[in-house]
């Protein structure tokens, strides 16, 4: 694994205008801070896990980093040039590089496309001069790489299960062999059995190719077992920023110890006796957060200078960061 | 333990045991669609309607314009259905050879429907299209308009349009081509809003295929499924507006005739004990209709997703 | 004497494809106030054996057996009878609170309607009772919330309402099907742990309906592992977890990745589901196995008594070769 920084994010936030129901054509829209003020560095081969609920803007980031939703403000440096600012035409050459799969793996398969199609589509759209025979070496290179036999080619996504549809999107995000893959949610989808064959394969694929990964899941031990480091986003908000380890063993924010202490753990000995940190109360709306730090209405720990000051997000120790008055 | 073993994935990675061609959605679709009887029979009937209305000329002994001038006058002694005097389906009251009417009717009852189908199906798919993809303001102003023209009555506009402008076939194919691509690109409006939130949609932005590719590559084969069934229905509906205009009396011109205005010559003569005038060119008319409701049922059973 | 009782229960479906057997003589046992975990992938036929015991089978599908609730057969009654046990003695909860709430019609309307139909209370009767029922699954400010419609409530609001909904009436068996799928952690968290809590209180019976090992083993008193319509193993659920003596139940719990070990690779079961359309021959575990043999392709294995005990499996390979 290299050092270098091939991704950086600075500051990057994202709003979403919302009109109610009602509202007049000339209505000035509410913002909706979708993604608020996220910066981090990902360095090639590394994977960065995403956590968070339903809500907190995990997918809205990883949109914004591709250019699929604008961003408000902010950078996105990938190999030091910034995204945001080039025109499409521009933009269009680091597509290659920067590939993405989707959760649910059925849906992001034109059905109406057979499977070597569907794979190779990347592929003539940025290389339309490839010969066909090329193209049909590299389909099945890539196809054997993620566990599939090269000749079913010729199927139709619906002919597939959920596992083997989600090794055709891999597939397909890899045959331009990109530096960066964003997996939004990739197995939340999928069956026990298949999650851990699906998760497996990314690993594998990351070592050879020495990809970098952007993970995203609501699943924590999911993303602990793939990632190298984890942030946690909390209504948009990053709350906490650690290695994967470090942040498992030793939570610092309130929000993600009673993260952890939510995933059931398959073991009824340790499970019935447990101590639950709940979370009472809802997820507060994004179109009126609350002041100061997001998360104090729900929060144990919450006090006074908590509605008045937004926490900065500090580092903690040299590979851990938190936005919290009251970090241990 | 178990422990994965990466050889033994690969061979069970696929139960599939033969390799070869895989069903499309289309295939798939085709025999769900011979499966349904009523459509498979109603797709040939309709066939055979079709061809016979092109072998069938070959087998006429009079004309559509020429007249029996011994049948004439006299439909109801003369002019019953006979294969001596060569009037298959009888004559009309002026000594027409139903037979041959009856042929020419079909012609053109079904080309306006097919035609003015596609006319509308073209226009609709495109404008509905568009303005789903692109979405925003200009998508607001493109279905708006659409709203506006929907409000104005269409059988008046069509009547007006055939009044002022005069009675002709090419006016009418403008009147209800122009005028049923509205319910058409609503349709494929709302169709392509659905698509495009898709993720195989997102999933081709990402890699960065162009928008033009997008439409065409991913919006369109998804759409014609819905458009097919719709075109299929809406085939019948002009059928019924054409013959409502000529049943009016201001359709097709004479000597040239369609359906809805044999039915209405069939219709007022019923009390001369001419009901051949009116059954032949009934029958024909309710068979095709039916075929064409039985033919896009069975086309949206085939097509549709949620059966699968 | 056991609440629920199934013996040989088989569904069938007919498509258009050919037939499907969902569910493969499954025989298993409530106890009263105990909760039972039904365990399985998607098409394991786990959702479809607790839909034929109540009736909610689809219209092509058809099941055959016995299951008797409170020692009464209840298999195939008529729809009205079925809808009487079902507002009364058995309730459900599905994944989805939509699917078991009108969202044109207000919480209290729909809360009262049941008590007032079933239980013939009077209006302001099934009022306070609907209320004092939003009160215990914890919805604040029930007085004024009851007012609602079901999409004013968050996801896991609207999970408490239906969860308050189906208790009206006091059932004895409450059938949960993926409670807290479609839920985030925290939120499931809370559910769970309410309906734990709820579950003492009132001393019901539950079948918990779950892909999740985890919510299995800190909710369930017994567990039962179905694979491909057929059980693979039942019994116990601490005996499950400390000695999975299926291969399938010992891959699938060695599969789930868990926040206490640092292990990086993930451990795997091979293969994919099977396609029910056409179910391999014998153990339908066999494709996948790594003990199977030729026996196990061939001859479907019966479940058999593990020590003596309530603990059985439904495996030709020797104990002594999986544990």
């Amino acid at each position: 694994m290299s050092d270098q920084a091939i991704l950086q994010v600075e500051n990057l936030k994202v709003n979403f205008d919302v009109s109610a129901e009602g509202d007049m054509p000339w209505t000035k829209p509410k913002k909706l801070q979708a993604v608020n003020d996220i910066s981090f560095t990902l360095n090639a081969g590394e994977t960065l896990g995403i956590v968070g609920e339903s809500g907190c803007g995990k997918s809205t980031l990883a949109r914004a980093i591709v250019k699929m939703v604008p961003a408000e403000s902010g950078k996105v440096l990938w190999l030091g040039n910034n995204l945001l600012s080039l025109s499409d035409s521009e933009t269009r050459q680091y597509r290659k590089q920067i590939q993405m799969i989707f959760q649910d793996p059925l849906a992001s398969l034109n059905p109406r496309m057979n499977i070597g199609e569907i794979i190779a589509e990347p592929l003539r759209t940025h290389y339309p001069k490839t010969s066909e025979s090329d193209v049909k070496s590299r389909v099945s290179d890539v196809m054997n790489k993620v566990g599939l036999l090269d000749n079913l080619v010729n199927r139709y996504p619906h002919e597939f299960s959920g596992g083997q549809c989600q090794r055709i999107g891999i597939a397909r995000a890899l045959i331009l062999k990109p530096k960066l893959i964003i997996c939004d949610e990739p197995v939340s989808a999928l069956d026990v059995s298949i999650q851990a064959q699906v998760v497996n394969l990314l690993m594998d694929i990351q070592q050879e190719m020495e990809l970098a990964l952007i993970f995203i899941a609501h699943d924590l031990s999911v993303v602990k077992h793939i990632s190298t480091k984890i942030m946690v986003l909390y209504l948009g908000n990053m709350v906490e920023l650690a290695n994967s380890n470090e942040i498992y063993q030793n939570p610092s924010h309130p929000y993600t110890q009673a993260l952890i202490s939510a995933v059931p753990i398959p073991d009824p000995n340790i499970e019935k006796n447990k101590e639950l940190i709940l979370i009472e109360g809802d997820l507060p709306s994004p179109i009126n957060p609350p002041s100061g730090c997001v998360f104090r209405t729900r929060c144990h720990k919450a006090k006074e200078i908590c509605s008045k000051e937004k926490p900065n997000f500090i580092e903690s120790s040299t590979s851990h960061s938190v936005a919290c008055h009251f970090h241990d | 333990m178990i422990v994965a073993n990466k050889k033994k994935i690969k061979d069970m990675a696929e139960n599939f045991s033969e390799s070869g061609a895989g069903r499309s959605l289309w295939k798939d679709a085709r025999i769900r669609f011979i499966q349904n009887k009523a459509a498979t029979i109603s797709l040939f009937v309709l066939l055979a309607i079709v061809s016979f209305s092109f072998i069938g000329p070959y087998f006429a002994v009079w004309s559509y314009e020429q007249i029996d001038w011994n049948a004439m006058g006299s439909a109801a002694r003369v002019g019953m259905p006979s294969i001596e005097s060569g009037h298959y389906f009888g004559t009309d009251d002026l000594g027409r050879d139903l037979y041959s009417r009856v042929i020419q009717g079909t012609q053109i009852s079904l080309m306006v429907g097919v035609l003015g189908a596609s006319v509308a199906v073209i226009v609709g798919t495109l404008y509905g299209a568009t303005s789903g993809y692109l979405g925003g303001k200009t998508d607001q102003i493109m279905m708006r308009i659409v709203d506006i023209l929907m409000s104005i009555p269409y059988m008046f506009v069509l009547i007006l349009l055939l009044v002022v402008f005069g009675r002709s076939i090419g006016m009418l194919f403008i009147g209800i081509g122009l005028l049923s691509w509205l319910d058409m690109s609503r349709i494929v409006r709302g169709q392509t809003l659905n698509l495009k939130n898709k993720e195989f949609i997102e999933a081709a932005k990402v890699t960065g295929v162009s928008d033009f590719k997008i439409i065409t590559r991913h919006i369109v084969p998804n759409l014609l499924g819905i458009v097919a069934v719709y075109a299929t229905l809406l085939v019948p509906g002009i059928i019924l507006a054409e013959s409502f205009i000529s049943f009016l009396g201001l359709g097709v011109q004479e000597p040239s005739t369609s359906w809805g205005a044999l039915i209405k010559e069939g219709s007022g003569t019923i009390s001369y004990d001419t009901e051949w005038q009116l059954l032949f060119p009934l029958a024909f008319f309710v068979v095709s209709l039916f075929c064409f409701y039985f033919i896009g049922d069975g086309l949206r059973d085939a097509l549709d997703p949620k059966e699968r | 004497m056991n609440l629920l009782e199934v013996t040989n229960l088989k569904v069938r479906f007919e498509t258009a494809d050919g037939i499907v057997n969902a569910v493969n003589d499954v025989n298993f046992s409530v106890e009263e106030g105990k909760i039972l975990a039904i365990v399985g992938e998607s098409g394991s036929g786990k959702s479809q054996t607790v839909f034929a015991m109540t009736g909610l089978l689809d219209h092509n599908g058809s099941a055959t057996g016995s299951v008797k609730f409170e020692g009464e057969e209840i298999l195939n009654l008529s729809n009205q009878k079925l809808n009487k046990i079902r507002a009364e003695k058995i309730a459900m909860i599905f994944q989805d609170p939509m699917t078991s709430l009108n969202p044109y019609v207000r919480v209290s309307d729909q809360m009262t309607e049941v008590l007032m139909h079933h239980q013939g209370s009077s209006k302001a009767e099934a009022l306070k009772h609907s209320i004092s029922m939003l009160d215990a699954v914890r919805i604040p400010d029930a007085n004024n919330q009851i007012r609602m419609y079901p999409h004013e409530f968050s996801g896991g609001m609207r999970q408490r309402v239906m969860i308050a909904m189906s208790l009206l009436c006091r059932p004895k068996l409450l059938i949960a099907d993926e409670p807290t799928t479609a839920l985030d952690v925290t939120v499931q968290a809370q559910i769970m742990q309410l309906l734990a809590d709820l579950q003492k209180d009132f001393g019901m019976s539950i079948i918990l309906i779950t892909h999740d090992l985890g919510v299995v083993a800190g909710n369930s008193d017994d567990m039962l592992v179905m694979y491909g319509g057929e059980i693979m193993e039942i019994g116990k659920t601490e005996s499950l977890y400390s000695k999975p003596t299926h291969p399938y139940t010992q891959g699938l719990m060695s599969a789930v990745p868990r926040l206490n070990d640092s292990e990086e690779r993930l451990i795997t079961i091979p293969g994919n589901p099977p396609n029910m359309m056409k179910p391999p021959e014998g153990c339908p575990f066999s494709p996948r196995c790594n003990y199977a043999n030729d026996q196990c392709s061939n001859v479907s294995p019966i479940l058999s008594n593990v020590d003596k005990s309530d603990h059985y499996r439904a495996c030709h390979v020797e104990i002594e070769k999986i544990v």
